[in-house]
């Protein structure tokens, strides 16, 4: 019985195997006559990154879906026209677990896998170790949503982001929290990564400089959803407003533990906060809590609306984040390539860095010297009626 | 004060929800030595099990008031966790009952992951929101907040327990129970099927485990495919503190354990002046756990051996 078995499975294996060469033999003589070089240039890779796995997974893939967008337009068009050639652009899709050790290792594989450009990663946290890598390697990475200030001040010539970061969203949020809604006690809490950190680091200075006093300084972790005890000691301080810095499937339990517990304070988080997601996790309770997001809102973005209806076609869901800015990664990094004529990194990385690009979805790119997108916009949210509703738009190319 | 109490509050529903998870560890090492380190996955998909249950029941418009809704999803989902408990001994560990005890640990762990993917396929990789069926009414007691739920939690995680008493101690499963605990030999010539009570311990371990899961997922409104690892650990950590193996001791130790945590996560930070803060909370768990390895391996009560089911 055994041995027909495992006979059984060996000779499908044999099969198999079998089938498995006979297809790839004749392509692979092809490449023989003709140089390696050519036959890859009609088609490149670019990378992605990002945590395609774990409680934040949704987020991540909500940016591998806005790159992938961009993609499929490049390829349903031919191509993309670089050195007079239509080249073909491949997404190689990574997941790097939301984990600073595996987004090294993707990087690595990246590098191996001969990319020409990374988009991602998502975090702070896993975006910092990453960018060395990148750098050493001398591809270009163009992060979608990381806004660590420390990303840009490492001085690698390598690294772009698309979005408004930390020290000026935590700026306008502690500002915004001082003369806007008038309170006096803040609480700050973050979840120790380097984007809670950071945003409640300069959150605080802020809120520091415009004359509020800061009663708690707590901390917790990117996986907890256990708030009680830090609520209870913040309680005791009597704080106006707790600022989070952190993501929302950690926004919404601490929102409504903080009910649960009678705090009265209004709750204030930044951009992770400012999704469907942090809605519908936190019901009811979602009334009233403020977030910022960099940029400007996404219906109102210039390409937004047709960005946002397009998107639903393709995918079957809501843009939950920052779809559009992977998108435009991937458009100014081909972009980049039109203008040098050639996929290699080496020879379009300066282009990249002194691009004009006007056909964004999130609006016209233009990096400054560190790397950071110019005229970051920040818009402030309240949650109304189980809504997030626009309260106003700070600095940016979104003046009215 | 009332700081303190409300410490001690939020220290006791989660220490009553440990227990409830600890227990199910224990039963399991009681009478095969063995950690099912699936455990925590059957928390997970017992929470998750009653999340569809009640939104499928709120979709078709059914009548009914929040705590009797929550009453028929967890009834449906316990026997879902009870065959999974009962298939994942079945499948997993029955068959390498004699080999060495790396081996079923390995597939435990391999078992864990293999449910949270297919909770993943099944739910998907978003948190999954608990629905708000229940009343959010808060109780003021001396300064503390509580709410009608939480008091359901430590209500309910008393009477659970107390039904279990009764059961090992008081009924012939019971009786049958500890003789496999004490010698499964022994128990097998006097008649006992040790293989049926080995599938109803894990069969009963993971009914505990689904109200355990629906418990959490009620308290802090969502749940995740992912969410059974941690609390699993803790509760791991509970049995293991209170004596692996002893009954009682898993309460003690999963509500010791609870305790522990919201205090020294509440005042660590105001301790220690700022130096090591709340975010370290996961720490005391795991503190406990190596410092009872090292004192006391046999955890508080874990001399009582006879006892143990």
């Amino acid at each position: 019985m055994n041995i027909a078995r495992y006979s059984l499975i060996a000779a499908a294996i044999v099969a198999l195997t079998a089938c498995g060469k006979q297809e790839p033999a004749q392509p692979a003589a092809a490449p023989a006559s003709t140089p390696a070089a050519a036959a890859s240039a009609d088609s490149v890779k670019i990378g992605f990154a990002g945590p395609l796995t774990g409680n934040i997974a949704h987020i991540g893939k909500d940016l591998e879906n806005g790159a992938r967008m961009a993609i499929d337009n490049i390829n349903a068009a031919g191509g993309a026209d670089i050195g007079g050639k239509k080249v073909k652009i491949e997404l190689m899709a990574e997941d790097d677990q939301g984990d600073p050790k595996t987004a090294t290792t993707v990087a690595q594989r990246f590098i191996d896998q001969k990319v020409v450009g990374v988009v991602g990663h998502l975090q702070s946290g896993t975006t910092i170790p990453a960018s060395k890598i990148y750098s050493d390697a001398g591809i270009p990475q163009i992060t979608p949503s990381s806004t660590a200030i420390a990303y840009t001040a490492q001085g690698y010539k390598t690294a772009f982001r698309l979005i408004a970061n930390d020290g000026q969203q935590g700026k306008v949020l502690g500002e915004y929290a001082a003369n806007k809604l008038k309170v006096k006690k803040v609480a700050i809490i973050d979840d120790r990564t380097a984007y809670g950190q950071g945003l409640a680091d300069e959150f605080e200075k802020a809120a520091k400089a415009s004359g509020l006093e800061i009663v708690k300084r707590e901390f917790t972790n990117d996986k907890e959803t256990d708030f009680n005890s830090i609520l209870t000691s913040i309680k005791s301080a009597k704080p106006e407003l707790i600022f989070y810095g952190g993501l929302d499937a950690q926004g919404a339990p601490l929102k409504k533990q903080a009910k649960k517990l009678g705090i009265k304070a209004i709750l204030m988080g930044a951009d992770a906060w400012q999704t469907p997601e942090f809605i519908k996790l936190a019901g009811a309770d979602a009334d009233g809590t403020y977030a910022s997001i960099p940029g400007q809102p996404k219906e109102q973005l210039p390409g937004g609306q047709e960005f946002l209806a397009k998107f639903k076609e393709k995918f079957g869901g809501e843009v939950q984040l920052y779809a559009p800015n992977s998108y435009d990664a991937v458009m100014v990094m081909v972009d980049a390539m039109k203008k040098a004529g050639s996929t290699e990194p080496a020879k379009y990385l300066p282009e990249l860095a002194k691009i004009q690009f006007s056909g964004g979805v999130t609006g016209p790119i233009a990096f400054d010297e560190k790397g950071d997108i110019k005229d970051g916009a920040i818009s402030i949210y309240q949650v109304k009626g189980g809504k997030w509703e626009l309260l106003e738009v700070v600095g940016g190319a979104a003046k009215k | 004060m009332d700081i303190f109490l409300q410490q001690i509050i939020n220290g006791l529903v989660v220490g009553g929800i440990y227990a409830l998870i600890a227990l199910g560890y224990t039963m399991v090492y009681g009478i095969l030595q063995l950690i099912n380190f699936a455990h925590g996955e059957i928390v997970m998909i017992g929470a998750m099990v009653t999340i569809s249950c009640i939104n499928f029941l709120v979709g078709h418009n059914v009548n009914l008031s929040g705590p009797v809704l929550l009453t028929v999803s967890i009834a449906m989902a316990i026997p879902v966790t009870m065959l999974l408990g009962y298939l994942i001994e079945r499948v997993a560990y029955r068959p390498l009952r004699k080999a060495p005890r790396m081996a079923p640990l390995i597939t435990a762990i391999g078992l864990s992951i293999v449910l949270q993917q297919a909770a993943t396929m099944i739910w998907g990789k978003n948190y999954v929101p608990f629905p708000a069926i229940l009343p959010t009414d808060v109780l003021e007691i001396g300064g503390a907040s509580i709410t009608t739920l939480q008091v359901a939690i430590i209500i309910l995680t008393a009477v659970i327990l107390t039904g279990l008493f009764l059961l090992i101690e008081r009924t012939k499963l019971g009786r049958a129970m500890r003789a496999t605990a004490q010698s499964p030999d022994v128990a097998r010539l006097m008649g006992v099927n040790v293989n049926t009570i080995i599938s109803m311990t894990f069969m009963i371990g993971s009914a505990l485990g689904a109200i355990a899961g629906v418990l959490v997922a009620a308290n802090y409104d969502q749940a995740h495919a992912y969410m059974g690892f941690m609390v699993g650990l803790k509760a791991f950590t509970a049995a293991v503190l209170g004596g692996i193996g002893n009954l009682g001791g898993a309460v003690l130790g999963g509500i010791l354990l609870g305790i522990i945590e919201s205090i020294g996560s509440g005042y660590l930070g105001d301790l220690t002046g700022g130096f090591l803060g709340s975010q370290y909370k996961d720490i005391f768990a795991f503190l406990v756990l190596i410092l009872v390895l090292i004192f006391r391996p046999s955890g508080l009560m874990g001399e009582r051996v006879a006892e143990r089911a």
